[in-house]
Parts: structure tokens; sequence; C-alpha cells
């Protein structure tokens, strides 16, 4: 009981001690930070009587490595690499926002084709991001085999990745201004290759939870949220969406070359956990459509705007967000006109999201919060950043 | 001493029941021996059947094909530093993997691989097995108390649950099976469990097919039951890794871990036994009316044989697709030692005099197989079931239709 953050749960009265026969105090215990079911290190303080939870409180920071700070202390092009440690299964989308971010201050657009390249990688990237997501959100669950279907699948993104800019997972694919590296040879057919390889495999995941019992009896009604409770947290991506609310930042507030695409936006109306993951599982297809016409459409031309070596923006400030495939990704850069930010700060979807979670397991049972932590996905490196 | 053996092997009646201690002893060991060859076996074969359902290798480094890795982790276990927490009650937690072991394996002094080929044969063999089978929980309870910890106490609450409320719908299918052992002239029944396989003989059809469909449900709600009493997915709530870490055994380490490991193995076997014995006709062969006579009697006799020739054949095969590098060298003629041991035993299956004493118990493994096969399956295939969820299909579906199917037994074992 000395741990300040347990004795800072005053609400849980852990000190009247209970005078029947049994002691029936609710029960106290700690999920994290070495769970593994938690997707990383956080840690959820629960109250339980019995299997009931009765409330939740989360504790983070444990992967805090201040990367707002060090922006403060890089160049705009410094930086660019550690956006892809924030949230590192969707490196790409992080490296997207930052660029775009800083493009819009400097007031510079970068060129048709660099805009197609992005599209692809960013939504070859939610791919990759939801396909981690199912297979960790099922094991947590119990079904484990879709985990390695999962994995097998995404190694083929991530194969594209590596040709493309030699990283697997820590990209550091685009560059401000557009892209450093252009296409290599038989990308677009790789791509192509690879789009009629996965879409079978996505039946192939459905066909393992979508109508088995166990899945729809686990999922459906756990975890709800509704949608004005979404709102009223800020909650965004799939998680907004399987609520009822179309809001896609990527139709909103349409960037880069998606204007350009024709897609839907996938939207839920129960709110629950397995409408969050119906709706990522429609996300999935819709992120085909789009690198398909993305693919087919890819302009010639330049891959690099024209930008000074040396990147110093104007004095000002931009917020500048993105559809990441957890939800909205937002840049907040302060300039001051020197090569460094003189602030610079994140709005990560995985750490607003996680706000929902207490909402979301109150009065279920144990078993549920892991299937919420999964349904929410969340990373880690994003929430403490 | 060889006039003793052989007629000892003449005789027809278990060693329990002819009073022999020292054959009883000699079952004893032999059963203790073979079930801890088949928990290895299950080890290997479970990560390896796992593994390819799921799109990977599985064990490889370890010997051919893996094929030494429950060894090596056996050896990991024994020699693992022997951890008890320093707030555990040391005696109960002492105690409790004993208890589970205990109960695991006392129960297969009943289980008959053949006629003659049980420890004893009791004549409440049925109610001793799920009597005894039933104390492994108590272990459980034990453990996850004297952890002293708030993840083992969940997981022992949970297990206790579950396997008492599966425990009555399991009692019910059981008894729908005995109550068909008394569909004879004389009406008598019987809890033995070779009187149970022998009443299948008379009768000429395996409980499963009896008064169709209602054997069949019986079979189904024991064969869900069972999942559910031996803790496995999809109700591996218990144990359930994503929330409760390791369940009742996650203070456990070493030899101790290893103790719930044999036993929960050994639980699973043991019910797949009750399962084979009560519907499948326990050692009795396939199609005893369909494809009857001498000539098919000698045709079965020759399965035992030939399938150890087939798994020999499958080794050889394999030893020829082993990479040729030195590296490999050892494994190699590892594997092939293997498949000549395999067609070996084969070989000897398949002498005459060999064949008639073994079928039997070759028959029993194989039913058991199947079920064990199944429990790899479902544990590819399920999501794990909620605690409510696992309540909820335990008391409301399936005590109902364990209820349901023992009455309408009863009915029609009335009215035929």
């Amino acid at each position: 009981m000395n741990d300040p953050i347990t004795h800072s749960l005053s609400h849980l009265d852990l000190n009247t001690k209970d005078e029947t026969f049994l002691d029936s105090n609710e029960l106290i215990i700690n999920m994290g930070p070495q769970h593994p079911a938690t997707h990383g290190v956080l840690r959820v303080i629960l109250k339980l009587d019995g299997e009931k939870v009765l409330g939740t409180e989360c504790v983070i920071g444990y992967l805090h490595r201040g990367v707002e700070k060090i922006a403060e202390h890089r160049t705009y092009t410094m930086f660019n690499p550690y956006v892809d440690r924030m949230d590192y299964v969707a490196a790409v989308s992080n490296g997207l926002g930052y660029c775009q971010a800083v493009e819009t201050l400097m007031n510079v657009e970068a060129p048709p084709r660099a805009k197609y390249i992005r599209v692809i990688l960013t939504e070859l990237n939610r791919l990759a991001s939801h396909q981690l997501w199912l297979g960790t959100h099922a094991l947590d669950i119990g079904a484990i085999t879709p985990l390695f279907y999962t994995f097998r699948d995404r190694e083929e993104i991530l194969k594209i990745f590596e040709k493309y800019c030699g990283a697997r997972l820590t990209t550091h694919a685009f560059r401000i201004g557009g892209c450093l590296y252009e296409t290599y040879d038989g990308f677009e057919r790789e791509v192509k290759k690879f789009l009629t390889f996965v879409a079978p495999k996505i039946d192939e995941y459905e066909e393992l939870l979508t109508t088995n019992r166990i899945w729809v009896e686990r999922t459906r009604g756990v975890g709800y949220i509704s949608a004005e409770d979404c709102i009223a947290l800020g909650v965004t991506g799939p998680v907004l969406r399987a609520s009822g609310v179309r809001w896609d930042l990527r139709k909103a507030q349409p960037y880069a070359a998606y204007s350009d695409f024709d897609f839907d936006i996938p939207i839920g109306e129960n709110g629950d956990t397995y409408d969050r993951y119906l709706v990522r599982m429609a996300e999935m297809r819709q992120s085909l459509r789009i690198i398909q016409q993305a693919v087919d459409g890819i302009p010639e031309g330049p891959i690099m705007a024209k930008i000074p070596k040396v990147i110093k923006p104007p004095v000002g400030e931009i917020y500048h967000s993105i559809e990441a495939p957890k939800g909205e990704l937002g840049y907040f850069i302060v300039s001051d006109g020197s090569t460094q930010p003189y602030r610079l700060r994140v709005r990560p979807p995985s750490f607003i999201n996680l706000q929902a979670l207490d909402q979301m397991v109150k009065g279920q049972m144990i078993a549920d919060v892991v299937a919420v932590i999964g349904t929410l996905d969340i990373v880690l490196g994003e929430v403490d950043r | 001493m060889l006039e003793y053996i052989k007629s000892y092997l003449g005789s027809n009646l278990t060693p329990g029941s002819a009073g022999n201690m020292l054959w009883a002893f000699v079952y004893i060991a032999l059963i203790f021996l073979g079930l801890s060859v088949a928990v290895i076996a299950m080890n290997w074969l479970e990560r390896k059947i796992l593994a390819h359902m799921q799109v990977r290798l599985g064990p490889m480094r370890v010997g051919p094909h893996g094929l030494l890795q429950p060894v090596a982790d056996a050896l990991k276990l024994l020699l693992k530093e022997d951890i008890m927490p320093a707030e555990a009650d040391k005696l109960v937690f002492w105690l409790a993997p004993l208890i589970v072991v205990l109960a695991a394996f006392a129960v297969f002094t009943v289980v008959p691989f053949g006629p003659t080929h049980a420890v004893t044969d009791m004549n409440i063999g049925i109610l001793f097995m799920l009597g005894v089978s039933s104390l492994g929980v108590l272990g459980i309870v034990m453990a996850g108390w004297a952890s002293n910890s708030h993840y083992p106490l969940i997981g022992a609450l949970r297990s206790s649950a579950q396997m008492v409320s599966y425990e009555v719908a399991m009692g019910l299918a059981v008894v729908s099976a005995v109550l068909m052992t008394s569909m004879n002239a004389q009406g008598t029944g019987t809890l033995s469990m070779i009187g149970i396989v022998q009443a299948q003989q008379q009768q000429g059809v395996w409980f499963i097919f009896k008064f169709f469909p209602l054997g069949f449900m019986a079979m189904g709600i024991f064969a869900i039951a069972m999942v559910a009493e031996t803790n496995r997915a999809p109700f591996d709530l218990p144990e359930a890794e994503s929330e409760l870490t390791a369940g009742f055994h996650t203070e456990y380490s070493g030899f101790r871990w290893s103790l719930f490991f044999l036993a929960e193995y050994s639980a699973m076997i043991a019910v797949s036994s009750i399962a084979v014995t009560l519907w499948l006709g326990g050692w009795l062969r396939p199609f005893p009316n369909l494809l009857g006579g001498p000539l098919w009697d000698l045709v079965f006799s020759l399965a035992p044989g030939l399938s150890f020739l087939a798994l020999g054949a499958m080794a050889a095969f394999n030893t020829f697709r082993m990479p040729r590098h030195s590296f490999f060298r050892v494994q190699t003629v590892g594997l092939a030692l293997f498949a000549v041991l395999l067609a070996m035993i084969g070989v000897l299956m398949l002498a005459p005099g060999v064949r008639e004493r073994v079928q039997d118990i070759f028959w029993f493994c194989f039913k058991v197989a199947v079920f064990m096969y199944l429990y790899i399956w479902y544990r590819g295939t399920f999501p794990r079931y909620r605690f409510d969820q696992l309540m909820r299909v335990g008391w409301k579906v399936l005590l109902p239709a364990g209820l349901g199917v023992l009455i309408l037994t009863a009915i029609v074992g009335v009215l035929v």
C-alpha cells in the first residue's frame, strides 16, 4: 500500500476492513507492466469484485523517451527518424504526418508522384498495422492461430518496405518535401502482386473469426462506447467509426493524394469490440482499393519539391493531422524561424484512445480488459513517446 | 519362469481381479512408463501439429525434426532452480502438485486397454475414475491458494468453479451410457470399465451409435465437458495466458511446474479413455459387424504392425530428405535409427501370437489418440470463452441437454 499510485486511488477505500467473517474487500491486482496482454509496458491497476471489474487506473510512462523534448534540440531533418519510433508498427504514417506538417509550415508541396508513393506506402503500412492488431487482439482473446497468418502476410509488406528504403520497421521512408528514394524496378508489379495475394488472405482471417461463435460472444457488446463519449474523450480512428461516426481525415481534410481516390469509410453501429473488429477488417479492404488505384494512376515526374538544404521554416505555428491506422495523428509545431522547432507536440491517437479504457471496461469481466486493450489498438511507444 | 508368464498371459482376468500382486505391479510400472512416454510424445506432437496449423515448423533444432525437444525440455525443467515464494504456504505449496499428479495417475488403475490389460477391474470402475479425476481440482485450488498471489488465486477459483460445474454434465452423460449397458436379457447394467466395453461387444454396437442420436449426443456432451474438465482451449480460463499470465501455476517453476504439466496431459488422456471406453467401444476393433469373419479379423489384426511400419516409412522418407551436409550427419543417422526402431516395432507387432495380444491395446490407444488430436485442433482454432459464458454453457446448455438425453435414453431403453 506504499505504492504512491495505488495509494492515490482514494476512491477505492482499501483501509476499511470488512467486519464480516469473510474479508470481502475488493481485490486490487496489477496488470503489467510485464504482462503478455498489455501490448508492451502498460500497467493497469484493476479493482475487482471477483471476476468483475469495478474500476481501472492506467499507469503509463514506462517507455517515455522524451521524443517531444528531443525535437527541440534537433533540426527538422534530424528529427524525422525519431517519429518512426513512436508508433513503431506504423512508422510510415508517423513520418508522413511529420513531413506534411513541416511542409505546410514551410508552405511547400510535395510533387504528385511523391504524393502517390506516400499514399501507397502509407496504406500498405495501415494494412500491416491492422494485421498486427488483428493477430495480437485475437491472441489476447485466445485464438492463437490468426497471429501467425497475419504475420506471414505482414512479412510481404515489410519486404516491400525493405526493398524501397532498406528498413522494415522504422522506415524513415519520406523526407520533408517529398521522397528521397525513387521506386525500385518492379515496385508497381510487386505491389500489385501483393494486392492479389493478400485479398484472399483477409477472407481467410475472417473465416477463422467473423462467424466463430466464441469470437462473437467474446466481442459483441464488450467494451461499448457511445459516439458522444468517443467525441467527448477525443477518441478517433476505427474506435470512433465503429461507434457510428463517419469521421476519417482522409475524406474530411484530404491530404497527400487521397482526394484522387475512390474509397469508402466503413462505420459500425454498436460501438462494441465486434464492430471495431469489422470496421478494421473493412478498412483493410478499403486500403487495398486505394493502393490499387494509386498504383494504377501513379504519375511520372520528380519526387522531391524544391526545398533549401537547410530547413528554416518561417516563424509561426502549425497543427497538421493525418489519419494514422490508430486514429488522428497530429503534429503541432511552433517555429521560431531557426533550424530547430521551438516546440513540437504530438497528438498520439493511442494515448488519447487509451483514456476510454476505464469507461469501456467498467462493470465487465477481467477477460474483457484484455479484449478492450486489444481493440483499442494501442502502441506503448506512442502512448509514452 | 517362462511357464509362469505363459500361464498368466493365458488367463482371462486382470491381475487385480486375479489377486496377482506381482503382475499388478508390472502393469502399474508399464502404465506409468507408457503414460510418461505418451505425455512426452504428446508434447512433441502438440507443438508440431499446432505449428503446422499455424504455417510454421515448430521445433526443428533438437534432434531430427525436433524429436528430442521434449527430452531437452524435461532436462531443463529438472535442472532449474526450485523457487518457492517467500510468502507461500510451504506445506500446501509442496503438496499441491503431488495431489494433482496422483489424481491424474491413479485413474489409470481401471482404464481397460484390453479385456485383461488393466491393473484391476473394479465393479465401480467408472465411478472411481470420475471421483479420483475430480480430486485434481483440490490440488489446483491448493496451488492457487498456497502461492499467496493474486493471479494464481483467480486462476484457482476459476478452475474450481469450472471443474465442478462441468462434472455435473459429465456425470449425466456417463449415466446415460451406463444405462445402455443394461440393455441385455437380464437387464443388468454395469459400472465396470471392462464390463461396459463387453456390453458393447455383446450388443454388437458401440454406444455412440446406440439409440441414434442419443448415444451420439451423450458423447458430444461428454466430449465438451471433458475439454472443460481438463482446462484446455477453448475452456483454458484457469491458465489463460493473456489474462492471468499462467493461472494457478504462475508461481511454480522447474520440477513442480513439470508435475502440473504431466498431470494436465495425463488427465487429458484419462478423460479421453473414459470417452473411448463408454462410447467408442474401448479396445474393440472398428466395423465388427460390417466387416466380420476370420479374414477381416486377420486384416484388422495387422493394423498395429502396419501403422508402425508406415510411421517407420515416414521417418525413412524424411531421412532421405535431410540436407546433405556434414552438419546434419548426426541428426540424419538419428532419424534413420528412429525409422529402423519404428519398423522393428512394426515387424514385431506383425508376428502371429503378438498381433492378437497387442491389437486391443492398439485400438484403444488409437481412439485415445484421435481425441488427443481433437484437443490440439481445438486449441488451434478456437478463441477462449469468458468466465460467465463458460458457466452459461455448463449450466444452461450442457446440463439440461445431459438431463434430456438421460431421460430419453431411459424411456427409449424401456420401450425397446
